[in-house]
């Protein structure tokens, strides 16, 4: 039995659940999914039992931005009553903190990140990136139940199933230890902005833009056209121009888009290390020895005062 | 109160790897304290000198040459450290029990480690110690403070951040923006070879197995478009959609 575990957001599962549902049908066996959450979730388990035929809702509020031990727990618990051999998650930030503790709980392996998995076997084994995404591994887990992360982007979303699944709902079990964590204050900054690593489309913007206005007229006026995702190299960050929740690379976030530009980036290992799988990478910088132009398959060297206006005129010009 | 801090001797960004069959190598020189583990030595060291804390302890897993990791550690600052010494291979998972059971006998109540790890880049130790030592953890931490004994740790989050309660004892994994680490000064260095630095072999069992490695390189169309502005522009839309099929 592959379980898999749902991300969901504003009653809606993430676009990552389709590609778990995806990767899952690429293992083989029998699926279940769960989904975390109070009434609010019920929709999101309708949604996928258009997928998959059985669907879990671990039905608390207490589970509504809950600690990675409340979510820890709840998916165990699941997990063990279904006696699943594999269980999937996404690589996001929460899976990344709910996978290890998961399968630690579970006396299973975690084979973290991965861009495919397939069985061997009994075995289970994945690719997954290592030395700042410079290196390519196949890894094997040794003991089950394997808990395997997914690589947001690395598998397709899935298409519904010929025949729709069922829903259960059942009550989550909390220990005292899995209280001890507890959400504070939650500030929310309103974007109104496609999700980074959900976007298609990526624009980036580097330090040698020169400035914010720059940035926010060049980069975020190209994404703006293109409904894409706006991303920022560390510099940028660092230099106070742009909210850290845009950063790409080691520090940051890992993308990998159909279309990423990469403007006055220079290319450092670590930022190469959140992009280097994007599908087409175009690259302006004015320096034309910059690293940056040896993963790109556009390379333009120039201004980007001068080629962003420009591109984005050429694009609205394209039938 | 005497806080763990975790440190990794991980190949600098810039070190040359070369993929052997099953393995990667790295130049055996490029190695360096895992620049995400450098926040939490600094936290540490920040809360110690602050008087909230008594005795910062630094911890490593690795092969004899992590002791140069421990020793940049002492001299940022740590009072101590103990390597759990092994030349094996152990994943996130398999490490998470040494390193509790040694969190656990130097009587910490805070362990501090890199929110990712830049040799398996992996995100996993963290949130496996704390499993390991039935401790919450409270992940990607950019702002920590320590009152009484409780901590608040502040993580981004997709659509802004959010403050996190634990009380001691407690995992805390470190991000960019925590702290800015101090250099190590020549005395400190000087008087970190001074400090005690204890070596534990250790014998564990790996959970995950590398089967290959690989160096791959994404082929790239690697096409330079030169002119004026707008005719490159032009040129870039067009392949954009018509050869690459992306818009």
């Amino acid at each position: 039995m592959i379980l898999i575990a749902i991300d969901h957001a504003q009653g809606a599962p993430r676009r990552s659940a389709f590609e778990l549902v995806s990767a899952a049908r690429e293992l083989g066996g029998e699926i279940a999914a769960v989904v975390l959450g109070g009434p609010d979730a019920s929709p999101v388990a309708e949604a996928l039992a258009a997928f998959v035929p059985h669907v879990v809702h671990v039905d608390d509020a207490a589970l509504d931005h809950a600690s990675h031990e409340r979510r820890t727990s709840a998916l165990a618990g699941v997990a063990t009553e279904l006696g699943a051999d594999v269980v999937l998650l996404a690589a996001g930030r929460g899976g990344q903190a709910v996978g290890p503790r998961l399968a630690l709980r579970l006396g299973g392996a975690l084979l973290e990140d991965v861009g495919a998995v397939r069985r061997d076997g009994a075995a289970v084994v994945a690719e997954r990136l290592a030395f700042l995404s410079r290196a390519s591994l196949t890894v094997r887990a040794e003991t089950t139940p394997v808990v395997v992360s997914v690589k947001p982007g690395a598998f397709p979303a899935a298409a519904p199933a010929d025949a729709p699944g069922s829903v259960a709902s059942r009550a989550a079990t909390f220990t005292q230890a899995d209280d001890a964590a507890r959400l504070g204050e939650r500030r929310s900054v309103a974007r109104g902005r496609v999700a980074l690593e959900e976007a298609e489309v990526v624009a980036c913007g580097g330090r040698g833009l020169g400035d914010a206005e720059a940035f926010e007229r060049l980069v975020v006026g190209l994404a703006d056209d293109l409904g894409a995702g706006v991303a920022a190299t560390r510099a940028v960050v660092d230099a106070g121009w742009r909210p850290y929740d845009e950063q790409v690379g080691q520090t940051g976030k890992n993308v990998a888009p159909k279309l990423y530009f990469a403007l006055a980036v220079s290319g450092a290992v670590q930022h190469l290390s959140g992009m280097n799988r994007s599908g087409t990478v175009v690259a302006i910088n004015k320096d034309g020895d910059a690293p940056i132009f040896q993963v790109a398959d556009y390379g333009v060297v120039g201004d980007v005062h001068e080629l962003v206006p420009a591109l984005r005129a050429a694009l609205a010009d394209l039938d | 109160m005497i806080i763990a801090t975790y440190v990794k001797h991980v190949p600098d960004a810039e070190a040359r790897l070369t993929a052997d069959g099953g393995r990667i190598d790295v130049d055996d020189h490029a190695y360096a304290l895992d620049g995400m583990d450098e926040y939490g030595v600094e936290a540490a060291v920040r809360l110690k000198e602050a008087g909230l804390a008594d005795e910062v302890v630094a911890l490593a897993i690795g092969p004899a040459r992590s002791e140069a990791a421990l020793r940049t550690a002492l001299a940022l600052g740590a009072d101590r450290a103990v390597l759990l010494e092994t030349d094996d291979d152990l994943d996130p998972l398999a490490q998470a029990g040494p390193l509790a059971e040694a969190t656990r006998a130097c009587g910490a109540e805070l362990l501090l480690v890199g929110g990712k790890q830049a040799d398996w880049d992996s995100a996993a130790l963290g949130p496996a110690v704390a499993e390991a030592l039935g401790w919450p953890v409270c992940d990607w931490t950019t702002e920590l403070r320590l009152e009484g004994r409780e901590v608040t740790a502040v993580h981004d989050v997709d659509d802004g951040s959010e403050a996190w309660r634990a009380p001691l004892p407690v995992v805390v994994t470190t991000q960019q923006g925590l702290n800015e680490p101090r250099y190590p000064t020549l005395p400190n260095i000087m008087k970190a070879k001074r400090k005690p630095l204890e070596r534990v072999p250790l014998t564990a069992s790996a959970r995950v197995v590398t089967l290959a490695a690989a160096l791959p390189s994404r082929a790239r169309r690697g096409v330079r478009l030169e002119g004026d502005a707008a005719a490159v522009a032009s040129e870039l839309a067009r392949r954009l959609r018509d050869e690459a099929k992306v818009l």
